[in-house]
């Protein structure tokens, strides 16, 4: 037993170090957490959240940006969700698993790998030149959807794959198609899970800026409709900062941003829980 | 004998699964159709080992670029490894409840921080110390580099902890019937088993790295040339893109797109790496390999 | 002195379920004693308090002494690491790690420091043979142990336990997973091992328990019914339960 260090001590050591690293962790955000909110909270109030910038966003609120922000995840969610389960349904539904499965896996695998400012080029030589769009919020929406369609499909895939089949089972031997056991069956018992999928894209959606640098403009009047461009939070935080146009804004920006994802985040974890609480009678 | 409306949800369906595919491939196409035929002009070689990139003078050179984003992502992930991977064995293994019900929730939201945020927070805080405390304007290789270890820390915790979690209990119950510390059943049994699990976490980390524009931008310096030292600062592919994108037109304008390919084919590699690896998980569960 | 292990009023609690009521029973040193029952009555509960696995599960309590060699095991000075390496055990499936048939061998060895590697050779080679299992293996010691069958898995599970010299070897239905041919093998073995180890074995097979123990104990709901030495309790039981039992009347 020549050792330095016996397994005892070292177990001790090894021990205070974990815990240690949990902390930091833990620190980490609550620095950065902390410090947005604290220094933006203040920023927040009424105005700021109804009134439309002033001077290029020197004084003046954000309404606009909220408004956009609302718009493209809106248009992000509304497209990417119908596909993403839709192929994760016919994946794990319809066929077995054979080159198709795996070319789509490959498909959506790549798609979730490909960095946000490359989705941005495509969106500029796709929506804004090749088909003539020009700035708006809903090519900026769809490009959003495509970034947000893989993290749907892999969700939803697994939700659905935790379904029991022995739900299945019953339906159809009460002579239910397969659509019905499907519609009426599967998806509702995955829902929870699925959610919760829809949510991680939105959240992604509503936090992205380099995808849509090219692709909706950095208008700073309200949008009058989705075809209108425009500037979302992030996108108008960006501008602030690295513009050095006001300080105290952008700190506004960040803390609504940040408050944004946090709200949801929080909301649908409560209501997913309920949810599935309330499916298995507990 | 089969109804027609289940048999245009099937083809409905159908059509939704090939939808990422076809996204993909029209990515690719408008990509490749901007950016290669500029780089065949130019000449690969010279684009991708050129070292100066100047539009004005008509220079493309994209070496110090990637040089750029490997730095970063390369020091990144040398802070991030040892702390992820600590938290993540304390989360699998040795945190008790309480604190594994605290970590989860912090663990989402710190991926969930925007990243421009996270450039914001580089910006206003972290510039100015290190302005203070090793010279320089503060925008460096190493700031950035920081942003990112924070942004890559969630990444590679989670994968990693349910790759740690992934391992049969029978495993750590052998070892610790031996008289083994738990310690001990952590390096010498349960890491080790966790191995092709975690090397997938670290390249998904180390793609979300490379990938990431704004925050890099706002802290790197983004001045187009080869670091000397990791205070220097660095232009990653990224922001090269998102810099010039703006303003550029004819040829620079393709070049801008040829950056695109060179960081898309790195994204490739990393996805095949990543493959190969989660493949050999595979085996280990059925016949073990190791 | 002859009791190796001594257990007095023990009683063991999952949260509020209560598993282990009043257990009272000495294991005899250099003995096999035999543990059978139903399912659920706490024979694996009961062995897995001997080597304190049980201080993995969070709702684990218990009230009441256990002593080995004298000694309480779950005196607050008593280091679990040191008695594990006393109390060894063999589990229901094989375990092997995902590691060598020569490093799971030697796991235990390095783990408790020793690095002189001839000596760590000749203890595997020992092992091994003792485990019956050397002449099987003996060519192909670097390959995984993961493609031994499940009989052989289990022989070098045994031989990994018996590396570390310990003084009790729990054996936890080690043959429940097993071909009839892997059973006798584990048999034999256990024949064999009881020169030098004490071995308390949980089974759910009563002409296992007759074939290869001194001594047996009948668990029921958690109780001890009966114990005593296995010829007597399985040819004229004392308790109308014990004989429903064993003569396959119960439940």
């Amino acid at each position: 037993m020549n050792r330095i260090i016996s397994p005892k001590n070292a177990q001790k050591i090894m021990k205070g170090v974990f815990w240690a690293s949990g902390i930091v962790t833990i620190i980490i955000l609550l620095i950065i957490i902390g410090y947005i909110l604290i220094k933006g909270l203040p920023v927040i109030n009424l105005e700021f959240l109804l009134e439309n910038p002033i001077d290029s966003g020197k004084s003046g609120g954000i309404a606009p940006m909220i408004v956009s922000t609302l718009i493209i995840t809106f248009i992000a969610v509304f497209v990417a969700t119908p596909i993403g389960v839709g192929a994760a349904v016919f994946i794990e539904e319809y066929t077995k698993e054979n080159i198709l499965v795996k070319l789509i896996r490959l498909g959506s695998e790549t798609l979730a790998s490909i960095p946000s400012i490359v989705f941005g080029l495509f969106g500029l030589a796709f929506f804004v030149i090749y088909l003539h769009m020009g700035w708006s919020l809903f090519s900026g929406g769809i490009v959003l959807a495509f970034m947000a369609l893989p993290t749907i499909l892999q969700v939803s895939e697994v939700s659905i794959i935790a379904v029991p089949r022995s739900y299945a089972e019953g339906s159809l031997a009460l002579g239910g198609s397969k659509w019905q056991t499907i519609y009426r069956v599967i998806l509702p018992a995955a829902v929870p899970g699925i959610t919760t999928g829809v949510i991680l894209g939105m959240a992604r959606a509503m936090s992205e800026a380099a995808a849509i640098l090219f692709v909706v403009g950095s208008a700073l009047a309200m949008p009058l409709s989705i075809f209108d461009p425009g500037r979302p939070l992030p996108l108008h935080l960006y501008v602030l900062a690295t513009e050095g146009i006001s300080l105290d804004n952008a700190y506004g920006t960040a803390a609504v941003l940040v408050l944004l994802i946090l709200i949801i985040t929080v909301v649908t974890n409560t209501v997913v829980e309920r949810y599935s609480k309330k499916m298995m009678g507990r | 004998m089969k109804d027609i409306g289940e048999f245009l949800i099937e083809k409905g369906l159908l059509i939704t699964a090939f939808l990422s595919i076809i996204i993909i491939l029209l990515i690719i196409i408008f990509i490749f159709s901007e950016g290669l035929p500029f780089m065949e002009s130019y000449g690969f070689l010279k684009f991708i080992f050129g070292s100066i990139w100047d539009p004005s003078s008509g220079d493309y050179g994209v070496l110090p670029m990637i040089v750029g984003s490997l730095g970063i992502t390369s020091l990144a992930l040398v802070f991030a490894i040892p702390l992820s991977l600590l938290c993540a064995i304390y989360m699998a293994e040795i945190a008790p409840k309480t604190m594994r019900k605290i970590l989860k929730p912090v663990i989402e939201t710190l991926a969930g921080i925007p990243s421009v945020v996270y450039g914001f927070f580089g910006l206003i805080v972290l510039v100015p110390i290190m302005r203070i405390h090793f010279g320089g304007t503060g925008f460096s290789m190493f700031t950035a580099s920081i942003i990112l270890t924070v942004m890559i820390l969630p990444t590679i915790i989670s994968v990693s902890e349910d790759a740690l979690r992934f391992i049969p209990h029978e495993y750590k119950e052998a070892s610790l019937a031996l008289g083994a510390t738990h310690w001990q059943t952590i390096k010498n049994v349960i890491f080790p088993a966790a191995i092709p699990g975690i090397i997938t976490a670290i390249i998904l980390g180390m793609g979300r790295a490379i990938g990431e524009t704004l925050a890099v931008i706002m802290v790197a310096g983004n001045v187009a040339q080869f670091p000397t030292t990791i205070s220097d600062p660095v232009r990653a592919l990224t922001s090269n893109i998102a810099i010039e994108m703006g303003y550029a037109t004819g040829i620079h304008y393709s070049a801008l797109f040829g950056t695109a390919i060179v960081l898309f084919i790195i994204i490739i590699i990393l996805l095949v790496v990543a493959n190969y690896f989660h493949y050999k998980k595979k085996i280990t569960i059925g016949g073990g390999y190791l | 002195m002859d009791y190796r292990i001594e257990v007095e009023d023990l009683n063991v609690y999952f949260d509020e379920a209560h598993i282990l009521k009043d257990i009272s029973i000495n294991i005899k040193k250099n003995r096999v004693t035999s543990l059978i029952g139903p399912s659920g009555c706490g024979k694996s509960t009961f062995i897995r308090t001997l080597n304190r696995m049980n201080d993995l599960i969070d709702s684990f309590k218990m009230t009441g002494t256990i002593l080995l060699d004298g000694g309480d095991i779950y005196d607050p000075k008593v280091d679990v690491v040191d008695l594990r390496k006393k109390v060894g055990m063999v589990f229901q499936k094989p375990n092997p790690f995902p590691k060598s048939i020569f490093d799971n061998v030697a796991y235990g060895l390095r783990i408790h420091g020793i690095k002189d590697k001839d000596f760590i050779e000749k203890r595997v080679e020992d092992s091994l043979k003792e485990a019956a299992l050397w002449d099987e293996v003996k060519e192909k010691l670097d390959k995984s142990a993961m493609g031994l069958s499940g009989g052989q898995q289990q022989r070098l599970c045994i031989a990994r336990t018996i590396a570390v010299e310990p003084e009790v070897i729990l054996m936890d239905e080690p043959c429940s997973a097993l071909d009839p041919i892997s059973t006798t093998k584990i048999e034999d073995l256990i024949h064999k091992l009881k020169e030098d180890f004490t071995i308390i074995i949980v089974t759910h097979n009563m002409q296992q328990a007759t074939r290869v123990s001194k001594y047996t104990a009948f668990f029921l709901n958690g109780e001890i019914v009966e114990s005593g030495l296995t010829d007597k309790l399985f040819i004229e039981p004392e308790d109308k339960r014990t004989e429903d039992y064993i003569t396959g009347r119960f439940g």
